[in-house]
């Protein structure tokens, strides 16, 4: 079976929700929409103080170059255009919406009758997932369309999508290819026809069987798309580390998938797409896994963006008893979250819930060269070396050893027989070593 | 529910630790602690226990009234390297001599080093090799086995190991069809019914450890591949050159402490290489060094030699073989 070659680890699963079918979460009272959402520059806010907005409307505007609109999710008044503490704590621009009722704007189609045709040009394919602020769904929230605008001189042959799925206990990309597959085939035929390209790839790991099954009958009704199972292997769902899964192209350093012929996107982004092109939709909602051993209902909720993190863990009977930790993501690289006040975001994948003994790491020992950070590391660097380089604060070291290469999957710090936190300085590296090439 | 914690990630961890790896290097032990004890009796378990005994104890005082910090016998390295100690002497060694070893082990060659994973050279090694120096006599008159319950009433009595009865053969002008006579056949070599310290008897026992620690991924191939190739291709060649003033590769892998050595000492994670090219380099330098020592050096044996000399090219080794980096580099002008 298919795999990346260098590197990787194989946490234990936890695919608690995988059978639980998508729920949709009921509107909330209040939505908190980030300015700041997606890689890049942040939007610019077009609606003020006590505006009436309804669900679909956009309120703020992506204008620089990398950047994305945003959609109210709800209709309702905005309450603030203020600073709001985001998922990780920091203050962020943010509009507060109050809503009232759920009234949509019109030429959204809401029926799920499944939309075939493809209307659109290629031009006008990429101005519309523009104007309906799609962003990559994976985590990075990279906007979707300017991947879509190759550049003069580029040679492109395969979309890759990614329905890998890798980290443990998430199963939104799972019950999406499920439940919407046929919507996400469209979608991802939507994203050739803007690229320009006559195949696609969707890699999806083999604990996954059924959708793999699934979609590989549903891909014998569509031109040029290819199903393949992928052994199970963190981390999969790298970009990079899919590509060379794949189609067998290393993604040099420093370049992006184009450089090797490829674009890289995720099943949800297909969905998104689609419900963007074909139904006039923008990004106001997602899939979220909503899990954790100790949570009475591991969940699948579809929710709309700015919905209070409270709203979703109510939704599957509370927090649980022992609860020491929550995590925005998986755990191999999600971010822990200060409180449930914070609000779902457009990269938000999964919300997990850490029981107290799970939460803590294993005390610190000395590193025993056992190089088993070497052996697993994907993009086959060197995590002992680097993190001793930022312990020394050897940050030009660092540079030299590559360590803006980290794709900061973790498989590192996860394998050491020591406990080590050898992300956490790798990290460091990464912020000092971008300071000393940002300086030169 | 108490405070919720805040950490960066991974958040879950794999079910590594640092005792988790030394005691299955210990188990791995197991069948060359047996073997050793069936073949030299409860000597060999007198000296296993001392040397233990001792290194733990050396361990702890540092630890506990030098260091005053937190005491860790209970990782199981400072047992590994009583064993592995105790492996590279004879059974008949007195107790004052294993406790000078010990000594030299754990309070030279590791804590003075700032403990496990800051030493540079191998303990075990360092200890045998500094015992080989001080005390010739007491480290090189060997016991011949006297397996339990065999009957045989040798008691007390010594002989050379296969090597030495090479090695002396051979510095008097005698051929190695005369030589071989004297020597046990690789049948003999293979289980352990011969001459030799406690830990070189059975190859058989230690590859039984070895296997283990493959299986559970404690050590990788490439120290034990290119160690042991390169053996066989140095030793080869000379073979096959002039069979009457070398022996065979066979008789090198099988006798003293090749086994021992490219098994339990040169895989060292704390003394070796970290990237697998590393690995490699170094296998081939303690194999080649290990041969030039046997053929032509002062010593009978050369391993415990070569692999400390390899130890001390490490952090060059190191500095010089990067693991493969993913991508091709594209340098920036």
């Amino acid at each position: 079976m298919k795999t990346f070659k260098r590197g990787g680890v194989h946490p234990e699963e936890n695919k608690l929700s995988e059978n639980q079918p998508i729920e949709v979460l009921s509107v909330p009272k209040r939505v908190t929409i980030l300015l700041g959402q997606n890689l890049g520059a942040s939007s610019k806010p077009v609606v003020n103080k006590r505006d009436k907005v309804k669900v679909g409307q956009l309120i703020a505007k992506g204008e620089a170059f990398i950047s994305a609109n945003l959609h109210s999710p709800v209709s309702g008044t905005v309450l603030k255009i203020d600073d709001v503490p985001d998922q990780v704590g920091y203050n962020k621009a943010a509009i507060v919406i109050d809503v009232d009722g759920d009234e949509w704007v019109e030429g959204i189609v809401r029926s799920s009758e499944i939309a075939k045709d493809i209307k659109l040009s290629k031009e006008e394919i990429v101005k519309k997932i523009q104007e309906m602020g799609i962003v990559g769904l994976g985590g990075a929230a990279f906007p979707t369309h300017i991947k879509l605008m190759v550049p003069e001189g580029k040679v492109l042959n395969v979309l890759i999508i990614n329905g890998v799925e890798c980290e443990p206990y998430l199963t939104a990309d799972h019950r999406l290819m499920l439940e919407k597959g046929e919507e996400l085939l469209i979608g991802i035929n939507i994203l050739m026809k803007g690229l320009g390209v006559s195949k696609a790839i969707i890699g999806i790991e083999s604990n996954k069987a059924d959708a793999i099954h699934h979609l590989k009958e549903l891909a014998n009704n569509f031109l040029g798309i290819e199903v393949q199972s992928l052994k199970v292997k963190y981390p999969q769902g790298g970009e990079k580390q899919l590509i060379k899964a794949l189609i067998n192209r290393e993604v040099p350093s420093g370049k992006l998938p184009l450089d090797v012929g490829c674009v890289v996107s995720n099943v949800g982004t297909a969905f998104a797409v689609y419900e963007a092109v074909q139904k006039n939709k923008p990004l106001i909602d997602r899939v979220v896994s909503v899990t954790g051993k100790s949570v009475r209902k591991p969940s699948n909720l579809l929710v709309r963006i700015g919905t209070p993190i409270s709203d979703l863990i109510e939704k599957v009977e509370g927090l649980p008893e022992d609860t020491g930790k929550i995590i925005g993501g998986g755990p191999m690289m999600g971010k822990t979250m200060i409180s449930l006040n914070a609000a779902v975001i457009k990269g938000t994948s999964g919300i997990l819930v850490m029981r107290e003994k799970e939460s803590s790491r294993i005390a610190v020992k000395n590193c025993i060269r056992c190089a088993k950070c070497v052996s697993v590391c994907p993009m086959g660097l060197s995590p002992y070396l680097l993190a001793i380089y930022g312990e020394q604060e050897r940050y030009e070291d660092a540079g030299l050893e590559d360590v803006m290469d980290c794709i900061e999957c973790g498989s590192c710090h996860y394998i050491c027989p020591s406990g080590r936190p050898l992300l956490d300085y790798l990290r460091v590296d990464k912020v000092r070593v971008g300071e000393i090439m940002r300086n030169r | 529910m108490s405070l919720l914690k805040i950490s960066g990630s991974p958040h879950v961890h794999g079910d590594n630790s640092v005792k988790g790896v030394m005691y299955g290097v210990v188990y791995a032990m197991i069948p060359a602690i047996l073997a050793s004890i069936y073949f030299f009796g409860l000597d060999s378990l007198k000296v296993m226990l001392v040397s233990v005994v001792a290194c733990l104890l050396f361990e702890y005082l540092i630890q506990k009234y030098l260091i005053k910090g937190e005491v860790t016998i209970t990782d199981g390295s400072a047992l590994i390297t009583g064993v592995l100690l105790a492996f590279n002497v004879p059974s008949n060694l007195p107790v004052f001599v294993i406790i000078v070893g010990a000594f030299v082990s754990i309070v030279i060659t590791k804590m003075s080093f700032g403990g496990l994973g800051k030493n540079i050279f191998n303990p075990a090694l360092v200890g045998r090799v500094f015992l080989l120096m001080s005390f010739p006599v007491e480290m090189t008159s060997w016991p011949i086995p006297k397996p339990l319950f065999s009957g045989k009433v040798l008691d007390a009595i010594t002989g050379p190991t296969p090597l030495g009865i090479l090695k002396e053969g051979l510095d008097v002008g005698k051929s190695v069809s005369e030589l071989s006579q004297q020597l046990p056949d690789y049948i003999t070599e293979l289980l352990g019914n011969h001459g030799g310290s406690l830990g070189e008897v059975s190859a058989i026992a230690l590859l039984i450890g070895a296997a283990y620690m493959l299986y559970r991924k404690i050590i990788t191939w490439h120290i034990p591949t290119s160690y042991l190739g390169s053996v066989i291709i140095f030793s080869g060649i000379l073979w096959l050159i002039n069979p009457e003033l070398y022996i065979n590769p066979l008789f090198h892998l099988v006798t003293g402490g090749m086994i021992l050595g490219v098994f339990f000492m040169a895989t060292d994670m704390v003394t070796t290489p970290m990237s697998p090219k590393g690995m490699i380099i170094f296998g081939l330098g303690a194999g080649i060094i290990t041969m030039l020592i046997r053929i032509w050096g002062a010593y009978p044996e050369g391993v415990s030699f070569a692999i400390l000399i390899m130890n001390a090219f490490v952090p060059l080794i190191d500095k010089g073989f990067k693991p493969k980096r993913f991508g091709e580099r594209i340098k920036n002008g």
